[in-house]
This record gives C-alpha cells, structure tokens and sequence, in this order.
C-alpha cells in the first residue's frame, strides 16, 4: 500500500470515526456540570474518614489502591522490558564511554553550564523528597517526586559527564531499590489481611489530618512508590545512555553501510 | 464554547492517528502516539470538571466546599504513567530497529522484510 492509498483510507476511516467520536461526547454531560456521584462522595469522606486532605492521592493509594499496585508492576515490566531489549547484542561490545560526537573538535562544557547542573541538583533532590512525603497533604506523591529525583540525576549528567554518574550507583542498586519498591507495596496490603481486614486496607494509625506523619499507610506506600518510580527512571536513562555511549558493534561497518545504501533508494 | 474541549479531544486523537498512520519515521510515530494518548487527559479532565468548583485538595479550605472530580485525576495519573511506560518500550524497539537495518523508515523497513 503506497503512502498515498493509505492516507486516502484513513482519511475516510478518519472521518467516520471523527464523526462517532463527536456523536458519543455529545452524550456526555455538558462541560462544567459534573454530575457525580463518586467524586463528591469521595471529596466528602476522604477527610474524615482517612485523614487524607489530596482526594487524588487518597482515590489513588487507598480506595483503589489495587489498581495502583497493578499500575505499578505495569511499570515494573516495561522498566524490565527496555532493560532486556537493550541489554548488549551478540555482537557489541561495551567500548570506552564516548558522550561527544566524534571527527569535530568538542568544546570543553562551559563553567555556566556546569554551575548551573550543578547548582540545581540539591534543589531538585529536595523538592522530589518534598513532593513524596507530602502526597498525601497537598498535589503530588510517589509518581511524580519520583519522576523529578530522576530528573537531578539527568541535571548531573548534563553538568558533566558519564562518568560523573558511575559513583552515584550500580545498576544492581537501582534493581534491588525498585524491588524494595514494588515488593514493600504488597507487604503493605499484607498487613491488612494480617489484621483481619481486607487485602490494602488502611490498617495504621491515622494521626491528625494535616500532619506529615498521618494518614496510616498512604504516605508510606507514597515512599515506596517513590523509590520504586525513581530507581526505575533512572535505569531507563542509564540503559538508554549506555546505548549511544557505551556499546559498539564489533559488526564489520560494511554491512551497515550497505544497508543504509539500499534505503537511500 | 462549552463543547470546545471535547472538540480538542477528538481533535487530538483523529490528528495523532493521522500522524501514526502516515508516519514516515519511527521516532516520529512513537511521538504521534504520545499526541492520541493525550487526547484522553484532555477527554477525562473535561469530564469531571465543574464550573468554579476547586481543586479536590482541602488542605486550606473546607470539604463542603463544590469540587472537581477526584476520580477522573486519578485516572489520569495511571493514564500518565502508562504512556511514559509505552514511549520507553516503543523507544527501546526503535533503536534496536536502527540498529539491525540502518532505517527508521517503516516503508524501507518493509521492503528490507520482502527483499
């Protein structure tokens, strides 16, 4: 099928479904009219009942806080996933780091740019940090602290270079950390069947609402969350990083180069 | 106007399709993809909005207070966290791609299949 064709059936196989698309948002209700009833029973309890004043963390980590436990083991494996897809070939070898473009003369990165990496770094850090243990308070928890801990470890590489990551950590620690991660998650359902509850029941105490220390297991599953999204982030930048930097083909170039050939046809 | 954001949704996922469909780079798909994927953030807010309702936080205002629907918010944490998760995998694939056959080009990619 030519590019052409195929734009002609989509734009027709488009069309129909543009159509049925505007045709079943027409039945929703109209913007701005909430009609309920979940979330204002939700926005009404969650206070009360859980001492847990982020609805969106309470909905998340305790009334479907199953869900969250398969949303992450999802991310568990396709951490996983990319890890195995880009794990060395049959024929590379890991080579001596590289992070330039070679045959061009590479200016030497410039103090601004390092004193800035730099200088950003523990802020990041401690925003992440503040951004977990607070999930549970105001906007924010485990995915999204975790995300911006990852984000300082990618300022450093910025700053630097790729061996200013090698002393940070291994591999094996990322891997053992996102296993902390995911397996304290269901030691923390657990402990709802061992106090004669249901599986991720909020079993611990909820303290007073609007205290760090409060909420019984949400802000501590949101620390496990954190660790777990973190470790697998950076894995992801390391695995890719390795890729372009590390790994050479020991595949004579003339294969590749022929290849390339015949798609320039 | 008040349709205007279920338009931006289907607007999203019938121009992120196009984009898949007529794609001729992988990178270039895969982004199209995270296009289609976004259309729903945009579908789930607009379903539990509410006029002049306040973010689902009551850390610094009462609970009696009318808000936005908690649940949708959710939902679109999962939804968020699932598309960065396809992005890697499709991404990871994508470079394996350019490496075993020197194209991004699904159409070369086909013809090197036949050949």
């Amino acid at each position: 099928m030519t590019l052409r064709i195929r734009r002609v059936v989509f734009l027709m196989a488009g069309g129909v479904l543009a159509i049925l698309l505007l045709w079943g948002f027409g039945g929703l209700p109209t913007f701005g009219h909430y009609r309920g009833p979940y979330g204002d029973i939700l926005n009404r309890v969650s206070v009360p009942e859980r001492h847990v004043t982020d609805v969106v963390t309470a909905v998340n980590f305790d009334y479907r806080g199953v869900d969250t436990m398969g949303e992450e083991f999802i991310f568990f494996a396709a951490v996983l996933g990319v890890a195995i897809i880009l794990r060395a070939q049959r024929d590379e070898r890991r080579g001596h780091v590289e992070d330039y473009a070679t045959g061009r003369a590479v200016p030497p990165t410039s103090d601004a740019v390092r004193v800035l990496g730099l200088g950003l770094t523990p802020p990041t850090v401690l925003f992440s940090i503040y951004i977990v243990v607070h999930g549970h308070l105001t906007p924010g928890g485990g995915f999204q602290g975790g995300v911006i801990l990852a984000t300082g470890v990618l300022l450093i590489y910025l700053a630097g270079e790729f061996d200013d990551l090698h002393g940070l950590y291994t591999e094996t620690t990322l891997e053992r950390v996102e296993a902390i991660g995911g397996g304290g998650y269901v030691t923390i359902g657990l402990l709802g069947l061992i106090a004669g509850s249901a599986f991720l029941d909020n079993v611990l105490p909820l303290g007073s609402t609007g205290k760090v220390f409060s909420a019984g297991t949400v802000p501590v599953i949101n620390v496990l969350v954190g660790l777990e999204i973190a470790a697998g982030f950076i894995l992801l930048l390391t695995v890719f990083l390795h890729q372009t930097l590390v790994l050479r083909s020991t595949r004579p170039r003339s294969a590749l180069t022929e290849a390339r050939r015949r798609n320039r046809r | 106007m008040t349709a205007l954001p279920y338009v931006v949704a289907a607007w999203l996922f019938v121009a992120g399709l196009y984009g898949v469909v007529t794609s001729r780079n992988l990178i270039h798909q895969i982004i199209c993809l995270s296009v289609v994927q976004s259309s729903t953030y945009v579908l789930l807010l607009a379903i539990g909005f509410r006029t002049g309702g306040a973010a689902p936080v009551f850390a610094d205002i009462s609970t009696r207070r009318p808000a936005v629907d908690p649940v949708v918010q959710a939902l679109c944490l999962t939804d968020v966290v699932v598309g960065a998760t396809v992005s890697a995998l499709l991404l990871a694939i994508a470079v394996q791609v350019h490496k075993h056959t020197g194209t991004l080009d699904p159409e070369n990619l086909r013809e090197q299949l036949l050949e």
